[in-house]
Protein backbone atom coordinates (compact mmCIF):
# COMPACT_ATOMS: atom_id res chain seq x y z
CA UNK A 1 0.00 0.00 0.00
CA UNK A 2 2.43 2.74 0.99
CA UNK A 3 4.53 1.24 -2.18
CA UNK A 4 2.01 2.16 -4.25
CA UNK A 5 0.97 5.82 -2.74
CA UNK A 6 5.03 6.41 -2.94
CA UNK A 7 5.10 5.32 -6.46
CA UNK A 8 2.30 7.39 -7.09
CA UNK A 9 3.69 10.33 -5.27
CA UNK A 10 7.41 10.19 -7.22
CA UNK A 11 5.16 9.96 -10.64
CA UNK A 12 2.94 13.04 -9.72
CA UNK A 13 6.45 15.20 -8.63
CA UNK A 14 7.88 13.25 -12.01
CA UNK A 15 4.92 15.11 -13.84
CA UNK A 16 5.54 18.77 -11.86
CA UNK A 17 8.84 18.74 -12.58
CA UNK A 18 8.75 17.67 -16.49
CA UNK A 19 5.81 20.70 -16.71
CA UNK A 20 8.52 22.92 -14.85
CA UNK A 21 11.36 21.78 -16.69
CA UNK A 22 9.23 22.51 -20.11
CA UNK A 23 8.34 25.89 -19.42
CA UNK A 24 11.67 26.71 -18.07
CA UNK A 25 13.81 24.84 -21.28
CA UNK A 26 10.87 27.56 -23.22
CA UNK A 27 11.72 30.54 -20.30
CA UNK A 28 15.40 29.55 -21.29
CA UNK A 29 15.59 29.49 -25.18
CA UNK A 30 14.10 32.67 -25.37
CA UNK A 31 16.61 33.35 -23.03
CA UNK A 32 19.01 32.35 -24.50
CA UNK A 33 17.93 33.89 -28.12
CA UNK A 34 18.11 37.52 -26.26
CA UNK A 35 21.67 36.77 -25.12
CA UNK A 36 22.67 35.26 -27.92
CA UNK A 37 24.72 38.14 -29.44
CA UNK A 38 26.07 39.09 -26.69
CA UNK A 39 27.55 35.37 -25.87
CA UNK A 40 28.99 35.40 -29.25
CA UNK A 41 31.00 38.23 -28.38
CA UNK A 42 33.39 36.37 -26.07
CA UNK A 43 33.84 34.01 -29.16
CA UNK A 44 35.41 36.83 -30.77
CA UNK A 45 39.05 37.52 -29.52
CA UNK A 46 39.74 33.57 -30.02
CA UNK A 47 38.17 33.43 -33.79
CA UNK A 48 39.81 37.02 -34.12
CA UNK A 49 43.44 35.16 -33.12
CA UNK A 50 42.39 32.12 -35.23
CA UNK A 51 41.74 33.97 -38.53
CA UNK A 52 44.78 36.57 -38.01
CA UNK A 53 47.51 33.94 -37.16
CA UNK A 54 46.22 30.87 -38.75
CA UNK A 55 43.55 30.92 -41.07
CA UNK A 56 44.81 33.49 -43.37
CA UNK A 57 48.46 32.16 -43.31
CA UNK A 58 47.26 29.30 -44.38
CA UNK A 59 45.05 30.11 -47.21
CA UNK A 60 47.93 31.99 -48.53
CA UNK A 61 50.01 28.77 -48.13
CA UNK A 62 47.34 27.28 -50.14
CA UNK A 63 47.65 29.40 -52.68
CA UNK A 64 51.25 29.83 -53.01
CA UNK A 65 51.01 26.22 -53.95
CA UNK A 66 49.16 26.79 -57.16
CA UNK A 67 52.44 28.69 -58.27
CA UNK A 68 55.24 27.19 -60.46
CA UNK A 69 57.94 25.21 -59.37
CA UNK A 70 60.75 27.45 -59.95
CA UNK A 71 62.90 23.95 -60.88
CA UNK A 72 60.86 22.28 -62.35
CA UNK A 73 57.99 25.00 -63.68
CA UNK A 74 55.17 22.53 -62.43
CA UNK A 75 52.78 23.77 -60.97
CA UNK A 76 54.06 23.32 -57.23
CA UNK A 77 50.94 20.61 -56.39
CA UNK A 78 51.23 18.80 -59.41
CA UNK A 79 55.11 18.51 -58.38
CA UNK A 80 54.54 16.55 -55.59
CA UNK A 81 53.06 13.40 -57.60
CA UNK A 82 55.15 14.28 -60.54
CA UNK A 83 58.50 14.57 -59.23
CA UNK A 84 60.15 11.27 -58.29
CA UNK A 85 62.10 12.54 -55.62
CA UNK A 86 58.79 14.68 -53.97
CA UNK A 87 56.53 11.62 -54.59
CA UNK A 88 59.04 8.98 -53.05
CA UNK A 89 59.68 10.95 -50.02
CA UNK A 90 55.57 10.99 -49.74
CA UNK A 91 55.42 7.51 -50.24
CA UNK A 92 57.98 6.77 -48.02
CA UNK A 93 56.87 9.08 -45.27
CA UNK A 94 52.89 6.92 -45.35
CA UNK A 95 54.66 3.59 -45.61
CA UNK A 96 56.79 4.49 -42.26
CA UNK A 97 53.99 5.93 -40.11
CA UNK A 98 52.19 2.86 -41.55
CA UNK A 99 53.87 0.72 -40.69
CA UNK A 100 54.75 2.11 -37.18
CA UNK A 101 50.98 2.88 -36.13
CA UNK A 102 50.74 -1.08 -36.73
CA UNK A 103 53.10 -2.46 -34.80
CA UNK A 104 52.70 0.01 -31.68
CA UNK A 105 48.87 -0.70 -31.89
CA UNK A 106 49.41 -4.79 -31.76
CA UNK A 107 52.57 -4.47 -29.27
CA UNK A 108 51.02 -1.19 -26.79
CA UNK A 109 47.72 -3.44 -27.34
CA UNK A 110 48.25 -6.08 -26.21
CA UNK A 111 50.07 -4.41 -22.94
CA UNK A 112 47.09 -2.39 -22.20
CA UNK A 113 44.61 -4.67 -22.56
CA UNK A 114 46.61 -6.64 -20.07
CA UNK A 115 47.52 -3.55 -17.34
CA UNK A 116 43.51 -3.43 -17.73
CA UNK A 117 42.28 -6.54 -17.09
CA UNK A 118 44.35 -7.60 -14.46
CA UNK A 119 45.47 -6.45 -11.00
CA UNK A 120 49.18 -6.57 -9.27
CA UNK A 121 51.36 -5.24 -7.38
CA UNK A 122 53.57 -2.60 -9.10
CA UNK A 123 50.73 -2.25 -11.90
CA UNK A 124 50.56 1.43 -10.94
CA UNK A 125 54.41 1.91 -11.24
CA UNK A 126 54.39 0.22 -14.61
CA UNK A 127 51.01 2.15 -16.01
CA UNK A 128 53.28 5.38 -14.77
CA UNK A 129 56.56 4.21 -16.76
CA UNK A 130 54.78 3.41 -19.98
CA UNK A 131 52.68 6.58 -19.89
CA UNK A 132 55.18 9.42 -19.01
CA UNK A 133 56.89 9.44 -21.98
CA UNK A 134 53.67 10.65 -24.08
CA UNK A 135 54.57 14.53 -23.39
CA UNK A 136 58.43 14.00 -24.49
CA UNK A 137 59.22 16.34 -27.51
CA UNK A 138 60.06 14.49 -30.96
CA UNK A 139 63.84 15.95 -30.48
CA UNK A 140 64.13 14.12 -26.58
CA UNK A 141 62.44 11.00 -28.36
CA UNK A 142 65.68 11.49 -31.43
CA UNK A 143 67.88 11.46 -28.25
CA UNK A 144 66.47 8.74 -26.52
CA UNK A 145 66.93 6.65 -30.26
CA UNK A 146 70.54 7.78 -29.97
CA UNK A 147 70.69 6.63 -26.19
CA UNK A 148 69.51 3.37 -27.36
CA UNK A 149 71.24 2.96 -30.88
CA UNK A 150 74.01 5.56 -31.14
CA UNK A 151 77.33 5.27 -30.84
CA UNK A 152 77.75 4.80 -27.47
CA UNK A 153 74.52 3.40 -27.31
CA UNK A 154 73.17 0.85 -25.26
CA UNK A 155 73.31 -1.74 -28.45
CA UNK A 156 76.41 -0.60 -29.14
CA UNK A 157 77.80 -1.47 -25.20
CA UNK A 158 76.21 -4.56 -25.69
CA UNK A 159 77.43 -6.02 -28.48
CA UNK A 160 81.22 -4.64 -28.14
CA UNK A 161 80.77 -6.65 -24.71
CA UNK A 162 80.04 -9.97 -26.70
CA UNK A 163 81.26 -9.51 -30.44
CA UNK A 164 83.79 -7.10 -30.13
CA UNK A 165 82.03 -4.65 -32.55
CA UNK A 166 79.61 -1.66 -32.27
CA UNK A 167 76.32 -2.37 -33.57
CA UNK A 168 74.25 1.06 -34.34
CA UNK A 169 70.90 1.54 -36.05
CA UNK A 170 69.92 5.00 -34.82
CA UNK A 171 70.77 6.89 -37.82
CA UNK A 172 68.91 4.51 -40.51
CA UNK A 173 65.40 3.89 -41.18
CA UNK A 174 65.12 1.26 -38.14
CA UNK A 175 66.20 4.33 -36.13
CA UNK A 176 63.43 6.67 -36.81
CA UNK A 177 61.22 3.38 -37.24
CA UNK A 178 62.19 3.00 -33.13
CA UNK A 179 61.90 6.35 -32.99
CA UNK A 180 58.05 6.76 -34.00
CA UNK A 181 57.02 3.93 -32.17
CA UNK A 182 58.69 5.41 -29.17
CA UNK A 183 56.10 8.28 -28.71
CA UNK A 184 53.33 6.13 -30.13
CA UNK A 185 53.32 3.24 -27.69
CA UNK A 186 52.02 5.39 -24.44
CA UNK A 187 49.54 6.76 -26.97
CA UNK A 188 48.10 3.80 -27.85
CA UNK A 189 48.04 2.13 -24.14
CA UNK A 190 46.30 5.32 -22.39
CA UNK A 191 43.50 4.66 -25.08
CA UNK A 192 43.19 1.62 -25.50
CA UNK A 193 43.07 1.00 -21.03
CA UNK A 194 40.43 3.80 -21.56
CA UNK A 195 38.35 1.48 -23.64
CA UNK A 196 38.49 -1.60 -22.07
CA UNK A 197 37.17 -0.07 -19.08
CA UNK A 198 33.88 0.31 -21.23
CA UNK A 199 33.74 -3.29 -22.09
CA UNK A 200 30.99 -5.25 -21.79
CA UNK A 201 32.76 -8.12 -19.78
CA UNK A 202 29.24 -10.24 -19.82
CA UNK A 203 29.47 -10.80 -23.54
CA UNK A 204 32.98 -12.37 -22.58
CA UNK A 205 31.32 -14.50 -20.18
CA UNK A 206 28.56 -15.55 -22.74
CA UNK A 207 31.27 -16.28 -25.06
CA UNK A 208 33.57 -18.37 -22.65
CA UNK A 209 30.13 -20.63 -21.29
CA UNK A 210 29.45 -21.48 -24.59
CA UNK A 211 33.03 -22.82 -24.53
CA UNK A 212 35.12 -20.43 -26.69
CA UNK A 213 38.74 -20.59 -25.81
CA UNK A 214 40.79 -17.63 -24.66
CA UNK A 215 41.99 -17.29 -28.16
CA UNK A 216 38.75 -17.91 -29.82
CA UNK A 217 37.24 -15.28 -27.21
CA UNK A 218 40.26 -12.26 -27.84
CA UNK A 219 39.56 -12.71 -31.69
CA UNK A 220 35.94 -12.75 -32.04
CA UNK A 221 34.54 -10.67 -28.37
CA UNK A 222 37.52 -8.12 -27.26
CA UNK A 223 39.32 -7.27 -30.64
CA UNK A 224 35.93 -6.25 -32.49
CA UNK A 225 34.60 -4.67 -29.10
CA UNK A 226 37.91 -2.59 -29.07
CA UNK A 227 38.58 -2.04 -32.57
CA UNK A 228 37.00 1.60 -32.77
CA UNK A 229 39.39 2.49 -30.61
CA UNK A 230 42.25 0.59 -31.93
CA UNK A 231 41.44 2.33 -35.46
CA UNK A 232 41.39 5.31 -34.07
CA UNK A 233 44.19 5.39 -31.97
CA UNK A 234 46.26 3.91 -34.97
CA UNK A 235 45.35 6.95 -36.80
CA UNK A 236 46.53 9.39 -33.98
CA UNK A 237 49.78 7.49 -34.64
CA UNK A 238 49.91 7.72 -37.84
CA UNK A 239 49.01 11.05 -38.40
CA UNK A 240 51.72 11.72 -35.24
CA UNK A 241 54.35 9.86 -37.70
CA UNK A 242 53.63 11.43 -40.98
CA UNK A 243 54.44 14.93 -39.08
CA UNK A 244 57.23 14.03 -36.51
CA UNK A 245 59.86 16.54 -37.58
CA UNK A 246 61.66 16.60 -34.22
CA UNK A 247 62.46 13.13 -34.05
CA UNK A 248 64.09 12.66 -37.70
CA UNK A 249 65.35 16.15 -37.36
CA UNK A 250 67.48 15.06 -34.43
CA UNK A 251 68.62 11.87 -35.78
CA UNK A 252 69.91 13.50 -38.85
CA UNK A 253 68.54 10.59 -41.10
CA UNK A 254 69.21 10.89 -44.70
CA UNK A 255 66.07 9.06 -45.24
CA UNK A 256 63.66 12.01 -46.61
CA UNK A 257 61.06 11.77 -44.77
CA UNK A 258 58.55 14.14 -45.85
CA UNK A 259 58.79 16.59 -42.91
CA UNK A 260 62.91 16.82 -43.64
CA UNK A 261 61.84 17.49 -46.96
CA UNK A 262 59.77 20.37 -46.16
CA UNK A 263 62.55 21.81 -44.06
CA UNK A 264 65.34 21.56 -46.76
CA UNK A 265 63.18 23.23 -49.52
CA UNK A 266 62.57 25.93 -47.07
CA UNK A 267 65.84 26.64 -45.28
CA UNK A 268 68.44 25.25 -47.49
CA UNK A 269 66.89 26.16 -51.44
CA UNK A 270 64.44 28.90 -50.50
CA UNK A 271 62.15 27.27 -52.73
CA UNK A 272 58.83 28.58 -50.84
CA UNK A 273 56.36 27.63 -53.23
CA UNK A 274 57.48 24.28 -53.00
CA UNK A 275 57.68 23.63 -49.24
CA UNK A 276 54.09 25.30 -49.41
CA UNK A 277 52.53 22.45 -51.42
CA UNK A 278 54.21 19.73 -49.37
CA UNK A 279 53.28 20.72 -46.29
CA UNK A 280 49.56 21.45 -47.31
CA UNK A 281 49.53 18.32 -48.64
CA UNK A 282 51.12 16.78 -45.66
CA UNK A 283 48.38 18.90 -43.48
CA UNK A 284 46.01 17.33 -45.58
CA UNK A 285 46.64 13.97 -45.31
CA UNK A 286 47.61 14.47 -41.41
CA UNK A 287 44.05 16.29 -40.78
CA UNK A 288 41.86 13.43 -42.40
CA UNK A 289 43.29 10.89 -40.40
CA UNK A 290 42.79 13.09 -37.08
CA UNK A 291 39.44 13.62 -38.52
CA UNK A 292 38.74 10.28 -38.42
CA UNK A 293 40.02 9.47 -35.55
CA UNK A 294 38.13 11.89 -33.64
CA UNK A 295 34.90 10.66 -35.55
CA UNK A 296 35.94 7.17 -34.36
CA UNK A 297 36.16 7.80 -30.73
CA UNK A 298 34.76 11.32 -30.51
CA UNK A 299 37.47 12.14 -27.51
CA UNK A 300 40.81 12.68 -27.46
CA UNK A 301 42.56 15.48 -29.04
CA UNK A 302 45.97 14.04 -30.45
CA UNK A 303 49.39 16.20 -30.23
CA UNK A 304 52.40 16.06 -32.20
CA UNK A 305 55.56 14.75 -31.42
CA UNK B 1 46.14 -23.19 -14.17
CA UNK B 2 47.18 -22.53 -18.33
CA UNK B 3 45.64 -18.92 -17.39
CA UNK B 4 48.30 -18.49 -14.76
CA UNK B 5 51.01 -19.01 -17.66
CA UNK B 6 49.40 -16.43 -20.00
CA UNK B 7 49.25 -14.29 -17.80
CA UNK B 8 53.08 -14.46 -17.03
CA UNK B 9 53.19 -14.64 -20.60
CA UNK B 10 51.34 -10.75 -21.10
CA UNK B 11 53.36 -9.67 -17.80
CA UNK B 12 56.53 -10.31 -19.25
CA UNK B 13 55.56 -8.58 -22.76
CA UNK B 14 54.17 -5.55 -20.88
CA UNK B 15 57.51 -5.35 -18.85
CA UNK B 16 59.62 -5.80 -22.21
CA UNK B 17 58.20 -3.19 -23.70
CA UNK B 18 57.99 -0.98 -20.72
CA UNK B 19 62.02 -1.51 -20.58
CA UNK B 20 61.98 -0.35 -24.19
CA UNK B 21 60.74 3.31 -22.93
CA UNK B 22 62.46 3.71 -19.81
CA UNK B 23 65.97 2.45 -20.15
CA UNK B 24 66.98 4.68 -22.69
CA UNK B 25 65.51 7.41 -20.26
CA UNK B 26 67.82 6.09 -17.26
CA UNK B 27 70.65 6.19 -19.50
CA UNK B 28 70.05 9.73 -20.51
CA UNK B 29 69.75 10.89 -17.30
CA UNK B 30 72.69 8.36 -15.97
CA UNK B 31 74.87 9.89 -18.72
CA UNK B 32 74.38 13.24 -17.91
CA UNK B 33 75.18 12.42 -14.27
CA UNK B 34 79.22 10.48 -15.50
CA UNK B 35 82.25 12.23 -15.75
CA UNK B 36 82.92 10.61 -18.72
CA UNK B 37 80.36 8.20 -21.03
CA UNK B 38 82.45 6.95 -22.79
CA UNK B 39 84.34 5.36 -20.55
CA UNK B 40 81.28 4.42 -18.35
CA UNK B 41 80.20 4.84 -14.35
CA UNK B 42 84.02 3.97 -13.09
CA UNK B 43 84.81 7.43 -14.09
CA UNK B 44 82.51 8.68 -11.17
CA UNK B 45 79.41 10.99 -11.41
CA UNK B 46 79.46 14.21 -11.09
CA UNK B 47 77.24 17.61 -11.27
CA UNK B 48 79.79 19.01 -14.08
CA UNK B 49 77.70 18.89 -17.15
CA UNK B 50 74.74 19.90 -15.17
CA UNK B 51 76.67 23.49 -14.31
CA UNK B 52 77.95 23.54 -17.41
CA UNK B 53 74.42 23.26 -19.08
CA UNK B 54 73.28 25.61 -17.12
CA UNK B 55 76.00 28.36 -17.89
CA UNK B 56 75.19 27.56 -21.46
CA UNK B 57 71.63 27.26 -22.12
CA UNK B 58 70.10 29.06 -18.54
CA UNK B 59 68.83 31.44 -21.26
CA UNK B 60 66.58 28.93 -23.33
CA UNK B 61 65.46 27.71 -20.05
CA UNK B 62 64.14 31.00 -18.96
CA UNK B 63 62.54 31.71 -22.13
CA UNK B 64 60.36 28.91 -22.35
CA UNK B 65 59.09 28.99 -18.68
CA UNK B 66 58.18 33.32 -20.18
CA UNK B 67 56.51 31.53 -23.10
CA UNK B 68 54.76 29.00 -21.24
CA UNK B 69 53.10 31.54 -18.96
CA UNK B 70 52.40 34.14 -21.78
CA UNK B 71 51.02 31.21 -23.32
CA UNK B 72 48.69 30.20 -20.34
CA UNK B 73 47.57 33.90 -19.92
CA UNK B 74 46.46 34.18 -23.52
CA UNK B 75 45.20 31.33 -23.89
CA UNK B 76 43.33 31.68 -20.97
CA UNK B 77 41.98 35.45 -21.63
CA UNK B 78 41.13 33.97 -25.38
CA UNK B 79 39.51 30.20 -24.27
CA UNK B 80 37.50 30.81 -21.33
CA UNK B 81 35.16 33.07 -23.13
CA UNK B 82 35.35 31.43 -26.19
CA UNK B 83 33.77 27.93 -24.68
CA UNK B 84 31.67 29.90 -22.35
CA UNK B 85 30.44 30.88 -25.45
CA UNK B 86 30.53 27.96 -27.70
CA UNK B 87 28.46 26.10 -24.83
CA UNK B 88 26.13 28.75 -25.39
CA UNK B 89 25.23 28.25 -29.12
CA UNK B 90 23.84 25.44 -30.60
CA UNK B 91 25.97 21.93 -30.71
CA UNK B 92 26.66 22.42 -34.45
CA UNK B 93 28.20 25.70 -34.51
CA UNK B 94 30.37 24.72 -31.45
CA UNK B 95 31.63 21.78 -33.62
CA UNK B 96 32.18 23.45 -36.14
CA UNK B 97 34.18 26.16 -34.84
CA UNK B 98 35.74 23.64 -32.34
CA UNK B 99 36.95 21.47 -35.38
CA UNK B 100 38.61 25.16 -37.10
CA UNK B 101 40.31 26.03 -33.65
CA UNK B 102 41.71 22.42 -33.65
CA UNK B 103 43.26 22.93 -37.05
CA UNK B 104 46.82 24.20 -35.83
CA UNK B 105 46.76 20.85 -33.49
CA UNK B 106 45.84 18.52 -36.74
CA UNK B 107 47.99 20.10 -39.31
CA UNK B 108 51.84 19.30 -38.41
CA UNK B 109 53.41 22.27 -36.70
CA UNK B 110 55.94 22.33 -39.89
CA UNK B 111 53.19 23.78 -41.95
CA UNK B 112 51.52 26.13 -39.25
CA UNK B 113 54.98 27.54 -38.85
CA UNK B 114 55.51 28.05 -42.56
CA UNK B 115 52.23 29.89 -43.09
CA UNK B 116 53.29 32.33 -40.44
CA UNK B 117 56.58 32.85 -42.00
CA UNK B 118 55.22 34.01 -45.30
CA UNK B 119 52.32 35.68 -43.86
CA UNK B 120 54.48 38.04 -41.25
CA UNK B 121 58.24 37.36 -41.84
CA UNK B 122 58.97 40.75 -43.24
CA UNK B 123 57.40 42.57 -40.05
CA UNK B 124 61.24 42.21 -38.96
CA UNK B 125 60.26 43.72 -35.46
CA UNK B 126 57.90 41.33 -34.84
CA UNK B 127 59.82 38.32 -36.84
CA UNK B 128 62.81 38.73 -34.16
CA UNK B 129 60.57 39.21 -30.94
CA UNK B 130 59.34 36.05 -28.55
CA UNK B 131 56.43 37.47 -29.56
CA UNK B 132 56.31 35.12 -32.57
CA UNK B 133 57.56 32.28 -31.09
CA UNK B 134 54.42 33.19 -28.67
CA UNK B 135 51.84 33.51 -31.63
CA UNK B 136 52.57 29.73 -32.26
CA UNK B 137 52.57 28.31 -29.10
CA UNK B 138 49.23 29.94 -28.44
CA UNK B 139 47.55 28.95 -31.93
CA UNK B 140 49.27 25.15 -30.77
CA UNK B 141 48.01 25.18 -27.30
CA UNK B 142 44.65 26.88 -27.75
CA UNK B 143 42.25 23.97 -28.16
CA UNK B 144 43.91 21.97 -24.90
CA UNK B 145 42.12 24.93 -23.43
CA UNK B 146 39.01 25.17 -24.90
CA UNK B 147 37.96 21.10 -24.53
CA UNK B 148 38.14 20.79 -21.00
CA UNK B 149 36.69 23.94 -20.10
CA UNK B 150 33.69 23.36 -21.92
CA UNK B 151 33.01 19.97 -21.08
CA UNK B 152 32.88 20.61 -17.53
CA UNK B 153 30.88 23.48 -18.25
CA UNK B 154 28.44 21.17 -20.24
CA UNK B 155 28.88 18.90 -17.35
CA UNK B 156 27.76 21.03 -14.75
CA UNK B 157 24.50 22.25 -16.10
CA UNK B 158 25.91 25.85 -16.07
CA UNK B 159 22.46 27.26 -18.04
CA UNK B 160 20.36 26.37 -15.03
CA UNK B 161 22.86 27.79 -12.37
CA UNK B 162 23.22 30.95 -14.16
CA UNK B 163 19.66 31.60 -14.46
CA UNK B 164 18.90 30.89 -10.34
CA UNK B 165 21.64 33.73 -10.53
CA UNK B 166 20.01 35.91 -13.08
CA UNK B 167 17.06 35.39 -11.09
CA UNK B 168 18.29 36.50 -8.15
CA UNK B 169 19.06 39.90 -9.96
CA UNK B 170 23.41 39.02 -10.76
CA UNK B 171 24.22 41.15 -13.84
CA UNK B 172 26.54 39.10 -16.75
CA UNK B 173 29.38 40.08 -15.15
CA UNK B 174 29.00 38.64 -11.57
CA UNK B 175 27.61 35.77 -13.21
CA UNK B 176 29.98 35.28 -15.71
CA UNK B 177 33.03 35.96 -11.97
CA UNK B 178 30.85 34.02 -9.50
CA UNK B 179 29.03 31.36 -11.09
CA UNK B 180 30.64 30.38 -14.84
CA UNK B 181 34.40 29.96 -13.42
CA UNK B 182 34.62 28.92 -10.10
CA UNK B 183 32.41 25.96 -11.35
CA UNK B 184 34.64 25.37 -14.24
CA UNK B 185 37.78 25.19 -12.34
CA UNK B 186 38.35 21.82 -12.19
CA UNK B 187 38.63 22.21 -16.28
CA UNK B 188 40.62 25.53 -16.50
CA UNK B 189 43.21 23.50 -14.31
CA UNK B 190 43.48 20.59 -16.47
CA UNK B 191 43.56 23.07 -19.05
CA UNK B 192 45.82 25.27 -17.72
CA UNK B 193 48.47 22.38 -16.94
CA UNK B 194 48.11 20.96 -20.15
CA UNK B 195 49.08 24.30 -22.33
CA UNK B 196 51.96 24.82 -20.16
CA UNK B 197 53.28 21.18 -20.20
CA UNK B 198 52.91 21.36 -24.51
CA UNK B 199 54.47 24.88 -24.87
CA UNK B 200 57.33 23.84 -22.85
CA UNK B 201 57.95 20.70 -25.47
CA UNK B 202 56.77 22.74 -28.59
CA UNK B 203 59.86 21.97 -30.75
CA UNK B 204 58.39 21.64 -34.52
CA UNK B 205 56.70 25.46 -34.60
CA UNK B 206 59.44 26.64 -32.50
CA UNK B 207 62.09 25.37 -34.62
CA UNK B 208 60.79 27.56 -37.39
CA UNK B 209 60.32 30.96 -35.85
CA UNK B 210 63.31 31.04 -33.72
CA UNK B 211 66.43 33.35 -33.50
CA UNK B 212 69.66 33.38 -32.48
CA UNK B 213 68.42 35.16 -29.42
CA UNK B 214 65.16 33.62 -29.00
CA UNK B 215 66.15 30.09 -28.14
CA UNK B 216 63.72 27.69 -26.01
CA UNK B 217 64.11 24.66 -24.19
CA UNK B 218 63.65 21.97 -26.86
CA UNK B 219 65.78 24.32 -29.89
CA UNK B 220 68.40 24.45 -27.37
CA UNK B 221 67.91 20.96 -27.12
CA UNK B 222 68.31 20.40 -30.46
CA UNK B 223 71.44 22.26 -30.29
CA UNK B 224 73.16 20.92 -28.06
CA UNK B 225 71.78 17.16 -29.32
CA UNK B 226 74.00 18.47 -32.78
CA UNK B 227 76.54 20.34 -31.12
CA UNK B 228 77.73 19.17 -27.44
CA UNK B 229 79.29 15.79 -26.47
CA UNK B 230 76.79 13.26 -25.16
CA UNK B 231 77.38 14.41 -21.26
CA UNK B 232 76.06 17.94 -22.00
CA UNK B 233 72.92 16.56 -24.11
CA UNK B 234 72.11 14.38 -21.27
CA UNK B 235 72.37 16.60 -18.41
CA UNK B 236 70.09 19.28 -20.47
CA UNK B 237 67.75 16.18 -21.19
CA UNK B 238 68.03 15.95 -17.05
CA UNK B 239 66.87 19.32 -16.70
CA UNK B 240 64.36 19.40 -19.13
CA UNK B 241 62.83 16.04 -17.62
CA UNK B 242 62.97 17.88 -13.81
CA UNK B 243 60.68 20.83 -15.74
CA UNK B 244 58.17 18.82 -17.33
CA UNK B 245 57.51 15.58 -15.23
CA UNK B 246 56.08 17.24 -12.28
CA UNK B 247 53.73 19.02 -14.81
CA UNK B 248 52.52 15.78 -15.68
CA UNK B 249 52.23 13.93 -12.59
CA UNK B 250 49.98 16.87 -11.67
CA UNK B 251 48.34 16.21 -14.57
CA UNK B 252 47.74 12.57 -13.99
CA UNK B 253 46.68 13.10 -10.06
CA UNK B 254 43.99 15.78 -11.47
CA UNK B 255 42.39 13.55 -14.16
CA UNK B 256 42.25 10.74 -11.73
CA UNK B 257 40.50 13.01 -9.09
CA UNK B 258 37.90 14.17 -11.87
CA UNK B 259 37.05 10.80 -12.92
CA UNK B 260 36.52 9.88 -9.22
CA UNK B 261 34.48 12.39 -8.59
CA UNK B 262 32.13 11.35 -11.54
Amino acid sequence: MSLTSHHEARSLSGAAADVTTKAARRRSYLGTLRRQPAVLLALVPALTFFCAFWLLPFTRLVAMGMQPDKNSGMIAYWAVVAQPQYLYSLLWTLLVSIGVSLLAVATAGVAGFFLARNRFRGKAMLVAMLTFPLAFPGVVVGFLVIMLGGRQGALAQFSMLLFGERWMFAYSLAGLFVGYLYFSIPRVITTVMAACEKLDVSLEEAARSLGAGTWRVTRDVIVPALSPALISTGAICFATSMGAFGTAFTLGTRMSVLPLSIYSEFTNYANFTMAAALSVTLGVITWIALSFARRLAGGSLGASA
Amino acid sequence: MKRRGLFYCQLGFTVLVCLFMIVPVVMSVLAGLTENYFIGLSSGLTLRWVEEVWRLYSDTIRLSIQLALACLVLTLLLGVPAAYALMKSSRRWANAIEEALLLPVAVPGLATALALLLAYGHHRDFRDSWLFILVGHVLFTLPFMVRPVLSVMRASDMQRLEEAAASLGAGFRQRFLGIVIPNCVSGILAGALMVVTLSVGEFNITWMLHTPLNKTLPVGLADSYASMRLEIGSAYTLLFLLMIVPLLITLQWLGSLVTRRH
